[in-house]
């Protein structure tokens, strides 16, 4: 089998020099009633191209790519330049581990500085790391890092964050005794209800964690709450789920936002059924020892030569053990170093080229379906790229359906997240999208009647 | 020619362009959102033409030692070959479907998913597996909130966990982030858990013992199924850190030798590249007895069809979005297709044999502080040396191969920790023994040679100090 290359009479040798006849006798400490058992139910091997017959089969077992798809909610689908595949297949960059021994490993170190640099660019922050699990997962840390830095145990979450970030959120906090409150969106305008955000008194609060673009697809006052926050002394804690938002609006830093976090898929990585994707964080200066995860420095070599190091690593779990800032070791590197190369390729321009055209087609499509009369865009102020459209005639299981025939995949149904919103769908725009296949929509939408 | 890039900033001139996208349909007067709103410029943001991004990047690439590029015996990570028919695979498009699709247009997914999830119950033994941890720790932290959840339900919520002084780092702060408190039991001499030294450690405080096995000395934790039975007659459970899996796939199965819950790495076991850190994937399986704990979305097939549960009453809730690294996951299940009954075992005996065959080799030059049977690596100590592990470590970077895991397990002074892996030939693993005997040869004679290594590559030693004193963690402009 190709894998091996030990030939037989090689593991003779090897056998013969251990002193043993059977390799079974290496594996004596293990109880010899519960070894060698039957692999009668495990499938054959397939050769290489059986494989390819078999994976083919089940991809096209797949008809997602039938469909012209508005789908985002957390996953977008963008245009991905060739360079962004071709470079990141070498296997120089995919092969290696995480680099432990920085001679030989200052491309990966490098590359992720360079990402650490983008992410700071992008959200205006003092520093940021190489990378979290995902937008979810990053923004569980970022309520632990916010809890820590404050030594409080409670956190205030905005209800129209992610519903899944929230559930994860809570997973993360309910074993380590936080508590958690919401504060809640106002229904007319899909924001956070900052008269509630200002009322409310949460003792022993460390942050309040909310959402710009929100799960709505509103972009929240941001700079507003960050005031808010900071008079009652608790740290706001800004996610984008939407990277490619980033590079449109006011970065994090300028409205006073402390902790960034959210996930970055959409800088060069494939929609790929939900993963792997790259949770990111960026924050002020002062919480820099208390940040999770791996971080690139820059220093010198004996010779006096720049070179990059894995750093403060007195955070981290291999020195710390249980007193570390995280429990992270793998990481998302590959995906880091696919952003980058993304943000490299695309440049300050190609960029903000998008990162507009994602918006534009969005308004374009609520400037033409608000002459539709069944339905109606429910936040037709201050949305990125996604919005919510509700469905006046129809359930929206016939919604959709109806759009299925014309081979369109309208949007997320809100009903799974939201006892409320019976009746809507909430549906992205990307620059994948052409006026035509936004035309198409509209016209699908228009005939639903 | 391993040349040292300047940072990408510093490549970048005003104007140029590395990309090629059609332009807006729309006119700005679309916009209506607040100006005070929209950002300005991205600061120092790069601008390159395409070939200047390639060669950065290709260039950065020679930087780099890989496993495609050379032995790499870093143990505990079993750094195994990566076949490159699992990237074609997961590189296929119909694949990379959006994950709020309809059901009913991902089933070609949705079957990836629980056939996987069937291989690893082959394996394992386990009754049942998440697959959506996105690494090992992240298995292991979803590991503890199952063993939280299923203790608490039961009215019977404890404190503790047991993790023995060998164990990776990873394991007691996946356990504190679970929100336990850990105690560390000693390892005995044979490097080993005592059965008696563990009895003492139980009372009814505590919740599990997370084992690594085998361990990370590489010695197989014998006693695995009276420890399991003593467990569980406290009222405790048994974790297993599955990293190491690779010692033994394919010979016994962790379910069977009373495992209640398991993590693996995909990204280690099952040949998924480490992608110079991640992602990987770190699948949890479960005993029986706490399926209905597992993290949601639970997919499963019924009847032919395919279906997601996004909630259930008892589960620890969700640990990641959507279902997990699914990308990771097809590039696990194209290789365990690819080995199949006819090699899995195959998998382990070449592994260990390679490794006994280095411990045996370098034993009379290297003091081995555990003289008990190892599986799948070894952990030699810088004892009785004149150099340091660290030193050895720098100078095998000279002859072109990846240094070991140094200074870990913690109990092992100066510890080597050498892991070949089943995919390396012979010749390979014998130029690693006459370069390792010829460090030590030239250690014996010229040290300060060999405590200034490495010579050859790309930047020589650096200073960590510096980097931890300074905090330079991003590029900035200092100006022309
Ligand atoms: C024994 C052991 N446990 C756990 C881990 C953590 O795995 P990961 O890096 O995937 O989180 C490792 C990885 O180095 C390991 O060697």
């Amino acid at each position: 089998m190709r894998y091996f290359p030990l030939t037989d009479s090689e593991r003779e040798e090897i056998k013969n020099f251990l002193g043993i006849k059977d390799t079974k006798e290496l594996f004596s400490d293990i109880p010899k009633d519960k070894s060698y058992f039957s692999m009668n139910d495990i499938p054959s091997a397939l050769t290489e191209d059986q494989l390819l017959i078999k994976f083919r089969e089940l991809a096209k077992k797949n008809k997602y790519s039938n469909y012209l798809s508005f789908l985002g909610a957390g996953s977008y689908n963008h245009f991905i330049p060739e360079v962004v595949n071709y470079l990141i297949s070498k296997g120089e960059l995919s092969t290696p581990y995480t680099p432990y021994q920085a001679e030989v490993s200052q491309g990966s170190l490098q590359g992720m500085f360079e990402y650490q640099t983008m992410i700071t660019m992008l959200t205006g922050m003092d520093v940021s790391n190489s990378s979290l699990y995902d937008g979810g997962t990053a923004a569980a840390e970022g309520v632990l890092l916010a809890l820590r830095k404050s030594k409080k145990n409670r956190i205030l979450i905005a209800s129209n964050l992610h519903p899944e970030y929230i559930e994860i959120i809570h997973t993360y906090i309910q074993n380590l005794n936080f508590e958690a409150k919401f504060i809640e969106f106002d229904k007319e305008t899909g924001k956070i209800d900052l008269n509630q955000l200002k009322e409310k008194t949460y003792e022993n609060c460390g942050g309040f964690i909310f959402q710009s673009p929100n799960f709505l697809g509103v972009i929240e006052e941001t700079k507003t709450i960050s005031d808010i926050t900071h008079s009652k002394e608790i740290f706001s804690i800004q996610v984008t789920a939407e990277a490619m938002s980033l590079a449109f609006l006011t970065p994090a830093a300028e409205n006073g936002v402390d902790i960034i976090v959210g996930e970055a898929q959409s800088f060069g990585i494939p929609i790929g059924f939900g993963g792997p994707y790259l949770g990111f964080i960026g924050a002020k200066k002062e919480f820099l020892r208390q940040m999770p995860g791996r971080i690139v420095g820059q220093t010198v070599d004996t010779k006096g030569r720049k070179g990059y190091v894995l750093t403060l690593s007195t955070r981290e779990q291999h020195i710390k053990r249980e007193k570390a800032t995280s429990n992270i070791c793998s990481n998302q590197a590959l995906c880091a170093l696919r952003a980058a190369i993304y943000l490299s390729t695309m440049g300050q321009k190609g960029l903000k080229e998008i990162s507009k055209t994602n918006h534009l087609n969005t308004a374009y499509f609520v400037k033409e379906a608000s002459k539709l009369s069944n339905i109606n865009i429910k936040y037709k102020k201050d949305f990125y790229n996604e919005v919510v459209l509700e469905i006046k005639n129809n359930k929206v299981e016939d919604f959709i359906a109806k759009l299925e025939e014309k081979n369109i995949i309208a949007g997320v149904p809100l009903k799974y997240f939201y006892s409320d919103f019976e009746n809507s769908i909430l549906i992205n725009f990307t620059e994948i999208h052409k006026k035509k296949d936004i035309d198409k929509l509209i016209n699908a939408i228009g005939e639903t009647e | 020619m391993n040349k040292l890039q300047k940072p990408i900033f510093e490549k970048s001139r005003k104007g140029k362009i590395g990309y090629s996208f059609s332009p807006t349909e729309f006119s700005d007067d679309l916009i209506t959102i607040d100006k005070k709103k929209l950002r300005e410029d991205i600061k120092d943001f790069p601008q390159l033409s395409e070939v200047e991004v390639v060669r950065h990047y290709t260039n950065l690439a020679q930087l780099n030692h890989s496993v495609d590029s050379g032995f790499y015996p870093l143990g505990s990570c079993t750094m195994k070959y990566n076949p490159k028919i699992n990237e074609k695979i997961a590189n296929f498009e119909e694949f990379s479907t959006h994950p709020y699709s309809p059901h009913k247009f991902v089933e070609g997914n949705l079957e990836i998913i629980t056939t996987f999830e069937e291989w690893l119950k082959k394996i394992t033994a386990m009754a049942a597996f998440t697959l959506t941890p996105s690494a090992g720790a992240h298995g292991e932290i979803t590991g503890m909130m199952i063993i939280k959840k299923y203790l608490s339900s039961k009215g019977d919520p404890r404190k503790t966990i047991l993790i023995p002084d060998s164990a990776h780092g990873t394991n007691p702060s996946s356990a504190h982030f679970a929100g336990y408190e850990i105690i560390e039991i000693p390892s005995n001499k044979d490097g080993i858990i005592d059965v008696e030294t563990l009895k003492e450690y139980l009372n009814e405080d505590v919740a599990a013992l997370m084992m690594t096995n085998p361990n990370t000395l590489g010695i197989f934790e014998k006693n695995i199924c009276k420890i399991s039975e003593i467990l569980h007659k406290n009222g405790s459970l048994l974790y297993m850190d599955g990293a190491n899996m690779n010692a033994f796939m394919g010979i016994a199965r962790p379910g069977d030798l009373g495992v209640d819950v398991l993590h693996l790495n995909l990204h280690k076991t099952f040949s998924t590249p480490h992608g110079g850190g991640g992602p990987g994937s770190g699948p949890v399986g479960v005993a029986s007895y706490l399926i209905k704990y597992l993290p949601t979305p639970i997919v499963y097939k019924k009847d032919n069809n395919y279906f997601v549960k996004y909630h259930e009453e008892k589960s620890i809730g969700r640990v990641k979005n959507f279902y997990g690294n699914f990308l990771v996951i097809v590039k696990a299940l194209t290789y365990l297709m690819s080995i199949g009954k006819e090699y899995i075992r195959k998998v382990a005996e070449d592994a260990v044999l390679n490794a006994n065959y280095i411990r045996k080799s370098l034993e009379p030059f290297l003091e081995l502080p555990y003289k008990s049977k190892t599986l799948h690596e070894v952990v030699f100590s810088d004892n009785n040396l004149n150099v340091t592990t660290l030193d050895i470590a720098k100078s095998l970077l000279d002859y072109g191969i990846h240094p070991f895991t140094i200074y870990f397990p913690l109990i092992v002074h100066g510890a080597m920790m050498i892991e070949p892996t089943e995919t390396e030939s012979k010749e390979t693993i014998d130029e690693f023994i006459d370069v390792m005997k010829k460090i030590l040869e030239k250690a014996k004679n010229d040290p300060e040679y060999i405590k200034g290594a490495p010579y050859t590559t790309p930047v020589s030693r650096l200073d960590e100090v510096l980097a931890a004193r300074k905090h330079i963690l991003k590029w900035e402009n200092l100006g022309e």
